[in-house]
């Protein structure tokens, strides 16, 4: 097997609609904080990008194969640094999340999505009949429950939901039947009050002030609504930039980083709007396209891994800025400032440039 | 490098492109949740965000000013600082409240009660926690902005009256608004707003007031104010001036004549019915509840025996003693029963129905033969009894209500009280007897059941001596709408009263004492007993309690007086001696200043004016405030209240 060489063989495309979203995520952080104590913040993002970008290239030259080679290992070398976080990680923000690597403190949850997607994808590729037994789907599910498990245990509800797409998107192209497919969204209901049981106070409020949000006019349902009226106060046209109210006046909660949308939103109106959801939108079609070329499932299955978790990502954030989910606290891919949140984003799309790189080599 | 992956090329291009199309539709769908809020709502968003962005901060409008007829203030403005609570975050209020309390010197259990009192109200709404900032209260909340977001400060106008309770009856004061007002005021008034509460104050209240404005701020997400942004603001209207027919030199007179005792003088212009002096003793002063009062005070008030929140001049309805023969006199002069011949023999007492009646000159040998001028001038009961007893109460009641008593004389104050003129159908409804005939002879001389106000018997005796022009009592100058009443009388008959009136004091009356040299000083004195004499005789002697009370009405000149006093001394026993001396002050002032005036030497700028703590009125300026042309200088012409006399 021979490594992949020029240049040209980059999905330029790609990287430039990534370079563009960056490019918003920058110009609305400087916007969000410019004139706040927080200022600055914006150039410690662009120093998180150019190391997210060294690193997606220097991943994608080692091919994903000796990559994949590695899944058991990388499994336990993730299932490990989640339990060293359980036991010794800093605490911020009343979670335990993050463990101190060269200095800054990484998110140890970040690099296990990106081994989920990693070992996913193995088991997926291993997987030979066209339909997915009832035996693998739950083996695959039990891959995905264990780190589930322990990142809930911090507690980061929402990271730990982001596993769930990756597992169903794998499943799903792996030969998902469909009468597996209808019981598990069954279960799933029924699980639902078991669910609720174990929730943390703060999660459960999340969740009944999404569903009763004037009953919490200063919880998360504030938060909520600030962020609604802020997008809704941006009108077709925007504010203009700088120019938004409840950017400006702090009313948006952490408005440089999960509500990031919503401060765009509100300067840049519905046209804005369109510019970045138009960006994101491409972005996960060109993942599934990469998808599409690849030389086998094992790099089909690797890169669908990286378009569920993003996807996912923007969903679940986009549709909370406009009051359609609850809170979670997940991050917009490249838009939210965040130096863990970006690296993985670089890191994964480096494993899709890998797969792009490889698929006319033999 | 294991080959686990087998170059196994099948991919499922089928699922591959649904996964394409979920990702079109899941974007179409947030799209879709955008243009509802920013398209379709976008108006009522873009409201939200302003309510956020933009506090209003009311500026409260000053009540107008009271001006005494020459212009000088009398009841001002000054600024201060009320520190508001705002309440919309109900966690945080509970979390610095003891902090607040202590930080502005307030026990945390009244701040407690205050917001449990107010828990009905919107919780936008800031409450008033301390009425009244200090310098040390402004530091605490200026340094604990970003930590207690919860305090603002709103610039207010406090009244000023001045001091030690100077025409404070007249004047009333003001306070804050009880929950009725607010209620029923449709959302004008808010909690911490000050309103009339009795007085001129209340009366004028419509007036007084102006209309708030409001300053619009930014404000960021933890409340502090963007002093960079500027936004327009609503200016405060300031509530019109009054200016009122007290002549603050005749006040000044009145109020110390009065210092120490208990009564009431009020002077009017009976050509006008403008009242120049008002005086009701003793007296709260309203600076003491021009913040806030407290219960403990508010209770000592009403408690308080001598009855400090009485307005005397209108609501004290006493017997008016020998006054009222004034009343007898009229209307046997223009009833001609008895006829004006009649004469008595006065002994010092008569005996009527089985029952002896005493006359002042009692043990003293009598008034001998009277007619009706020596019975006016010497005040002899012994004749009055008589004429009394021939006329017969229909008359006397008759005459006593066309002469304006048992009536409220419709002066422009709240609460005026009317008086009770006895008669007999008055005893079949309230007592459901007959009328004794014995009864008769009391009322002849101002005892029994009759009462009246001194206002009363100031409108009675100026309305007489101006010949049956009966002018309603007004505090309004230029009043355009003064109420207005004849009373037919004979001019023999307001000859032959006046004559005697004039008697009483300058041809060797009982108030002969009391003469002005070079002035038609008139008047009648009146001693009214509180309790009956027997019962006197046996439980009071000496009893300060038991005292009469002192009466004096007196006018100036004769006919068609230009000033007429009315002077009540509680327990200040002989007329002649408490009353009739203050009456005359007054009345000389009152001419001293016209003196003046007529050789141009008064102006009302250079009078040094101490009274009280010695804080003097200025002459009326141009009130220094917010909005220069909606501002009114000129004396406002209101209505006054209709005047509810029978005829």
């Amino acid at each position: 097997m021979k490594d992949a060489q020029g240049t040209r063989d980059y999905d330029w495309w790609l990287v430039a609609i990534l370079a563009a979203i960056c490019a918003l995520g920058v110009i609305e952080i400087y916007s969000a904080t410019h004139g706040s104590a927080l200022v600055g913040m914006h150039t410690k993002q662009i120093r998180w990008l150019v190391v997210g970008v060294v690193l997606m290239f220097a991943l994608s030259r080692v091919d994903y194969h000796l990559i994949m080679d590695q899944a058991p290992i990388l499994y336990i070398v993730g299932i490990a640094a989640l339990l060293a976080v359980l036991l010794v990680g800093h605490t911020r923000f009343g979670a335990k999340r993050w463990i101190p690597i060269l200095g800054e403190f990484l998110q140890v949850s970040e690099l296990v999505k990106l081994i989920i997607i990693i070992v996913l994808a193995r088991f997926f590729a291993e997987v030979r009949t066209d339909e997915l037994s009832l035996q693998d789907l739950i083996k695959a599910g039990l891959i995905v429950g264990l780190p589930l498990a322990l990142i809930l245990k911090q507690p980061d509800l929402g990271t730990a939901l982001v596993l769930m797409p990756m597992l169903v998107v794998g499943a799903f192209l792996a030969g998902l039947q469909w009468k597996h497919a209808a019981a598990i969204v069954l279960i799933g209901v029924m699980m639902l009050p078991v669910g609720w049981h174990f929730m943390k106070p703060y999660q459960k409020e999340r969740v009944t002030s999404f569903l009763h949000p004037e009953e919490d006019a200063k919880g998360s349902g504030y938060q909520v609504l600030q962020s609604k009226i802020a997008v809704g106060s941006g009108g077709f046209w925007g504010k203009g930039f700088g120019n938004g109210s409840q950017n400006q006046l702090g009313y948006i909660p952490v408005r440089y980083s999960d509500f990031i949308m919503s401060a765009w939103a509100e300067e840049q109106g519905f046209k804005g709007v369109l510019l970045a959801l138009g960006l994101y939108m491409a972005l996960l079609l060109r993942l599934v396209q990469n998808a599409q070329r690849a030389k086998d499932r094992a790099g089909m299955f690797l890169v669908m891994g990286v378009a569920a978790a993003l996807g996912f990502h923007v969903l679940v954030n986009v549709a909370m800025v406009i009051g359609a989910m609850p809170v979670t606290g997940i991050p917009l891919p490249l838009m939210s400032y965040g130096g863990s949140a970006t690296l993985f984003v670089f890191l994964a799309i480096g494993l899709v440039m890998n797969v792009r790189l490889r698929r006319f080599v033999n | 490098m294991s080959y686990w992956f087998r170059n196994d090329n099948r991919l499922p291009q089928v699922r591959l492109a649904a996964a394409s199309y979920v990702i079109v539709g899941m974007i179409t769908l947030l799209l879709l949740g955008f243009w509802k809020l920013q398209v379709i709502d976008s108006d009522k968003y873009g409201q939200l965000a302003e309510r956020n962005r933009v506090r209003s901060i009311p500026i409260i409008a000053p009540r107008g000013r009271m001006l005494d007829r020459d212009g000088r203030v009398l009841v001002d403005n000054y600024p201060s600082f009320s520190v508001l609570l705002l309440r919309d975050d109900a966690a945080a209020v509970e979390k610095n409240l003891p902090a607040i309390a202590d930080g502005l010197g307030l026990s945390l259990d009244d701040l407690k009660d205050q917001l449990s009192n107010t828990e009905k109200l919107p919780k936008f709404q800031p409450i008033v926690i301390k009425p009244e900032a200090t310098p040390a209260d402004v530091a605490f909340i200026e340094s604990h902005r970003a930590d207690i977001p919860l305090l603002e400060m709103l610039m207010v106008h406090r009244r000023r009256y001045l001091p030690g309770g100077f025409m404070s009856h007249a004047s009333g004061y003001v306070g804050e608004v009880s929950e009725q007002q607010i209620e029923a005021s449709n959302g004008k008034l808010r909690p911490g707003d000050f309103a009339g509460k009795s007085g001129l104050e209340r009366q004028y209240n419509d007036l007084l007031v102006g209309t708030d404005g409001m300053r619009r701020v930014v404000v960021n997400s933890v409340g502090k104010e963007m002093k960079e942004m500027r936004l327009t603001q609503q200016e405060a209207i300031p509530g019109k001036q009054i200016q009122l027919t007290i002549d603050y030199d005749l006040q000044e007179v009145a109020e110390k004549a009065l210092e120490g005792k208990k009564g009431a003088i009020v002077a009017l212009d009976p050509r006008s019915g403008e009242v120049l002096a008002f005086v009701s003793r003793p007296a709260p002063d309203p600076n003491d509840f021009a913040i806030r009062v407290s219960k403990e005070e508010w209770q000592r008030l009403n408690e308080d025996e001598d009855h400090p929140l009485m307005n005397r001049v209108t609501q004290a309805q006493l017997a008016p003693g020998s006054v009222f023969k004034i009343v007898m006199a009229t209307a046997m002069l223009q009833e001609k029963v008895p006829p004006e011949s009649f004469k008595v023999f006065c002994p010092g007492y008569a005996t009527w129905y089985g029952r002896m009646f005493k006359c002042d000159s009692y043990g003293k040998g009598g008034h001998g033969e009277v007619t009706i001028q020596k019975a006016i001038i010497h005040s002899c009961n012994v004749f009055f009894y008589a004429v009394g007893q021939r006329m017969g109460i229909d008359r006397i009641s008759r005459y006593a209500t066309l002469l304006g008593l048992g009536a409220k004389t419709g002066i422009d104050l709240p609460s005026e009280e009317p008086g009770l003129v006895p008669s007999e159908p008055w005893v079949q409804r309230v007592f459901h007897r007959k009328w004794y005939p014995g009864e008769t002879i009391s009322v002849s001389v101002g005892q029994g059941a009759v009462t009246t106000t001194p206002i009363q018997l100031a409108y009675m005796i100026g309305g007489i001596a101006s010949g049956g022009d009966f002018k309603q009592p007004h505090f309004l100058k230029d009043a355009p709408n003064v109420g207005e009443r004849r009373v037919e009388l004979s001019d023999d008959t307001v000859e032959k009263v006046t004559q005697g009136m004039y008697d009483v004091v300058n041809e060797g009356g009982t108030a002969g004492a009391s003469r002005l040299e070079g002035i038609e000083f008139c008047g009648k004195t009146g001693t009214a007993q509180v309790i009956g004499e027997d019962a006197k005789a046996r439980y009071g002697k000496g009893d300060k309690k038991f005292r009469n009370n002192a009466w004096f009405v007196g006018y100036a000149p004769r006919r068609n007086p230009e000033i007429v006093v009315s002077v009540l001394v509680e327990e200040g026993g002989h007329g002649a001696a408490s009353s009739a001396p203050i009456a005359r002050e007054i009345v000389k002032a009152y001419y001293d200043k016209k003196a003046k005036k007529g050789q141009g030497q008064y102006t009302a700028n250079d009078q040094q004016r101490k009274f009280g703590n010695g804080a003097p009125a200025e002459v009326a300026e141009e009130p220094k405030a917010v909005n220069k042309p909606q501002q009114s200088a000129a004396v406002v012409a209101a209505d006054l209240p209709k005047k509810p006399h029978a005829n």
